[in-house]
């Protein structure tokens, strides 16, 4: 079957055998956007997060048949160099990142909250970035999102 | 003496995401210097020499000026292409935006067959890695003063570009016309001082590529007709494949071919949910000829069993009549936990193979393939990737045997990455411990005696990095002892002791090794002799450390710890300091941990940290280095452990396994570098030492009560 949704800004009609395939491996092996990553496949980590329609989703458990005529946003829709989103911004200032790994979905989570509050508090990012770091990147990641909500709250002015 | 090389005019690599980039190179230097390869042989076990007559490729100068390091040691996070780019920068004279550092595929470029890890990346690349740098530079210039007929001696090198006079090119202008490159001898270094990107806090070279989401990882490779494979494993610890019907599974949407080798299933599909979906409808019998219990693994890792050896030996052991003080502490079995899974993306075609993947071992994953499939190691071309996340565990990679194997088979390449649950069952985990400690105290109340028993299964025993031989001439676990010895040089009857058991599933090297567990256990117990003696337990361990070169360090990371903190052994208002120290492979570490009891958890404030590493090549990282390894470490301390449940290793995946999610790490980390020695020491590992012992130690304080055991609760 065939299933037509917007991924960062483009239409795209996708040829699916299976209806339930995770949404994660339709934007990872069929249209070829890597950014997004697995982890662990049964929502627990993360990694795989991106946007339905705003909305921050682990797409490793989100069948591909919700997505139809939605609109889906991953890490390479979030900005580019030339014009990074503020997540990207805050991230690149505070240089968070160290294997990278798990950074496209935190970035992806931290955008949807922003979107919602402009303005967390500590306690408002302990309730809602829930994902999983290895590499321990935490300590600059909560530096990075009160930055970006600055950048944020700034962009707005 | 001067040697005559020629040049290759192109260097073939396969890129990610895509196979047979002609990447254009125009010129590509050779490894010049014998000495470096002799150099280089003693830290590692063996340069790489290719088909036997293509030399070492460590720089390639593109067409847009700038500068490749073809890198022998991998990126996983712990910032070493960034410090490399640093340090090449500078010898190379250009500019540090004029680098680029890539992992060396084995086909092209030099072979580390030691692998990446034990915290030595930088160290043990700092005197070769400027020495080949301002050897290149040299190289250049000679071209440049044949061309313009000037003396070497007065052609000047900055951002890429020599000049003489009016006269300038840049080093790719320089380098297209040569056909035979002239190698000097290996020219002096420059002065410390005269350093420009060295010992900066510089943004990391592939931050961008992290943060905009490039496909850089092992999990992001393709190849052209790529199949996917999952893979059908016994679940139970010791389990043995007897039967399996995979008739069915065999007819299930997309699946190409299900095949048994040895004691695994392969599953290879057109798509990875369909041979996922497969992988569900295959019935398996196992034969399994022991149920384990948590119990029983526990029994085996106990002070007492196993393999004895003294590790440890100064002045008196402690009497069975004595009195002293002995404490019993305990740390669980932890899984790596990484959250790239291992896996590989492999061709086989007419014997010659082709792996991308992120591992440690480059050299090391070659050469298992090319023994496990009967090839020539010439025809085993690994090409590595960055890693999501490495902790030890991609020293380990035999899943690339595994999708080689299936490639085979089916005459396509395949990629085959783990389930989260198979990361969690195959993890070569870190080993359970079991510690007794005792100590005795003088008159002073100064340790007089102290003792640190332990017990623990394989880290380096059995390991790809060491040949089993190593291990029975020692007699010890070279990986369980890092941390063991009393780092005290002032006690003196000291001793340190290991019973060494291995268990019936792997464990294996988990960054820091012993020390996570061991300088819980000593330094715990050494904060219960200073409350015993009723002394300040910073005073008493600096009473109690010799001045020699060590000792200083040690010492000076202590005092920097003690007045950053503002340290006191006081309860103010509900918040307790603990302290402890560490020194590990030759790096000393302080912490003090700021800690509170809320709704009745440990909640960690601050932290202070303290190290002296020598030179940090990139001070910046070095602190990030510091911040993730001790929240590692307190992730591990805090909330992680692996048990048995009915012959199988359990949980299996996140959230069972809990994991420091970022409600749990500190608001607040002050991190001071110190510089002891004038090199870079190893940075990665030790800030994993002394974190559980300060937080346990702070709660002490809190509660009355000695915690003995990770992961830390109240009770
Ligand atoms: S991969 Fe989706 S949450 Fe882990
Ligand atoms: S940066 Fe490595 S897992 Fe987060």
């Amino acid at each position: 079957m065939n299933l037509s949704f917007k991924i960062n800004n483009k239409e795209v009609t996708v040829a699916i055998k299976d209806e339930y395939t995770p949404l994660l491996w339709v934007v990872r092996d069929v249209l070829n956007l890597k950014g997004t990553k697995f982890g662990c496949g049964k929502a627990a980590c993360g990694a795989c997060t991106l946007h339905v329609d705003g909305v921050a989703i682990r797409s490793c458990s989100y069948a591909v048949k919700f997505a139809e005529g939605k609109n889906i946003t991953t890490v390479e829709g979030l900005g580019d160099i030339e014009n990074p989103h503020p997540v990207q911004q805050a991230w690149t200032e505070e240089v968070v990142p160290q294997c990278g790994y798990c950074q496209p979905g935190f970035m992806m989570v931290t955008a949807a909250l922003l979107k919602e509050n402009d303005n967390p508090t500590d306690e408002d990012i302990d309730n809602t970035i829930i994902n999983i770091c290895r590499c321990g990147t935490y300590y600059r990641m909560r530096k990075a999102i009160h930055r970006a909500a600055e950048l944020t709250r700034e962009t707005k002015q | 003496m001067r040697k005559k090389l020629s040049r290759r005019k192109f260097l073939i690599r396969g890129g990610l995401g895509t196979l047979g980039v002609l990447a254009v190179g125009t010129g590509i230097f050779r490894n010049p210097i014998r000495r470096e390869i002799i150099d280089f042989t003693d830290s590692f076990v063996a340069p790489y020499l290719g088909s036997g007559t293509e030399a070492n490729l460590w720089f390639e100068i593109t067409k847009q000026n700038t500068i490749v390091l073809h890198s022998p040691k991998v990126e996983m996070g712990q910032g070493a292409f960034t410090g490399f780019a640093q340090i090449a920068a500078d010898e190379l004279d250009v500019n540090i935006n004029q680098m680029e550092v890539i992992a060396a595929a084995t086909a092209s470029g030099v072979v580390d067959n030691l692998g990446t890890g034990g915290s030595l990346s930088i160290a043990s690349m700092w005197t070769i890695l400027r020495e080949l740098a301002a050897t290149t530079r040299e190289m250049v210039k000679l071209e440049a003063a044949k061309k313009w007929n000037v003396a070497v001696k007065d052609i000047a090198t900055k951002n890429g570009i020599v000049s003489y006079k009016n006269k300038s090119l840049t080093y790719a202008e320089v380098a297209a016309n040569v056909t035979d490159w002239e190698i000097p001898t290996t020219p002096a270094l420059k002065p410390f001082k005269d350093y420009t990107f060295i010992g900066k806090p510089l943004p990391r070279i592939d931050l961008n590529a992290k943060v905009y989401g490039e496909p850089i990882f092992g999990m992001d490779a393709e190849m052209e007709d790529m199949l996917h494979a999952v893979v059908v494993k016994p679940g139970h610890i010791g389990a043995r494949f007897k039967y399996a019907n995979y008739t069915e599974a065999s007819q299930m949407p997309g699946v190409v071919k299900i095949v048994q080798i040895d004691n695994w299933l392969g599953v290879i599909a057109e798509s990875y949910n369909e041979a996922l979906a497969a992988k569900e409808e295959i019935e398996v019998e196992w034969d399994i000829p022991k149920i384990w219990s948590e119990e029983e693994i526990r029994a085996l890792i106990t002070v007492g069993n196993g393999n004895e050896m003294l590790v440890q030996k100064e002045g008196e052991a402690l009497a069975k009549e004595d009195t002293f003080l002995a404490l019993e502490f305990k740390s669980p079995l932890g899984a790596h936990a990484q959250i790239e899974p291992n896996g590989a993306v492999a061709s086989y075609k007419k014997g010659k193979i082709t792996v991308i993947l992120s591992t440690q071992v480059i050299g090391i994953t070659q050469k298992q393939i090319a023994k496990a499939l009967d090839v020539d190691i010439d025809n085993v071309n690994v090409i590595p990737t960055y890693l999501g996340g490495g902790f030890g565990r991609r020293l380990n990679t035999y899943h690339a045997i595994h999708a080689v194997q299936m490639s085979k088979v089916v005459g396509k390449p395949v990629k085959y990455f783990f389930t989260r649950q198979e990361e969690f069952q195959n993890d070569m985990f870190r080993p359970p411990t079991h510690h007794i400690m005792k100590g005795k105290l003088n008159s002073e109340g100064l340790i007089a005696n102290l003792e640190h028993h332990f017990a623990s299964g394989n880290v380096a025993t059995d390991s790809v990095l060491l040949p089993n031989i190593t291990n029975k001439l020692l007699g010890a676990d070279l990986g369980a002892i890092r941390g063991g010895s009393i780092h005290y040089s002032g006690i003196k009857n000291r001793r340190a002791v290991q019973w060494h058991t291995p268990l019936p599933f792997a464990t294996s090297w988990w960054r820091s090794l012993g020390l996570l567990a061991n300088t819980f256990a000593i330094e715990s117990f050494v904060d219960e002799l200073a409350l015993q003696g009723n002394k300040n337990p910073i005073e008493l361990r600096l009473a109690q450390i010799e001045e020699n070169e060590e000792g200083i360090r040690l010492k000076n990371v202590i005092k920097k710890a003690q007045k950053e903190s503002n340290y006191s052994d006081v309860v103010t208002n509900g918040s307790a300091m603990g302290f402890a120290c560490s020194t590990d492979a030759g790096t000393p570490c302080a912490q003090v941990a700021e800690v509170s009891i809320v709704n009745n958890e440990i909640k960690v404030h601050t932290i202070t940290c303290v190290m002296d590493c020598g030179i940090a090549v990139n001070p910046d990282q070095v602190k990030a280095q510091c911040e993730g390894a001790m929240i590692m470490a307190m992730s591990a301390a805090m909330h992680e452990k692996m048990y048995i449940e009915e012959g199988q290793l359990q949980p299996i995946i996140f959230g069972p396994y809990e994991m420091a999610l970022i409600k749990h790490a500190p608001k607040e980390i002050n991190i001071h570098l110190l510089q002891g020695i004038d090199k870079p020491g190893p940075v990665g590992e030790p800030p994993l030492g002394p974190i559980a012992a300060a937080i346990g130690n702070a709660v002490r304080r809190l509660t009355g009560k000695r915690i003995t055991e990770m992961p830390l609760k109240l009770s």
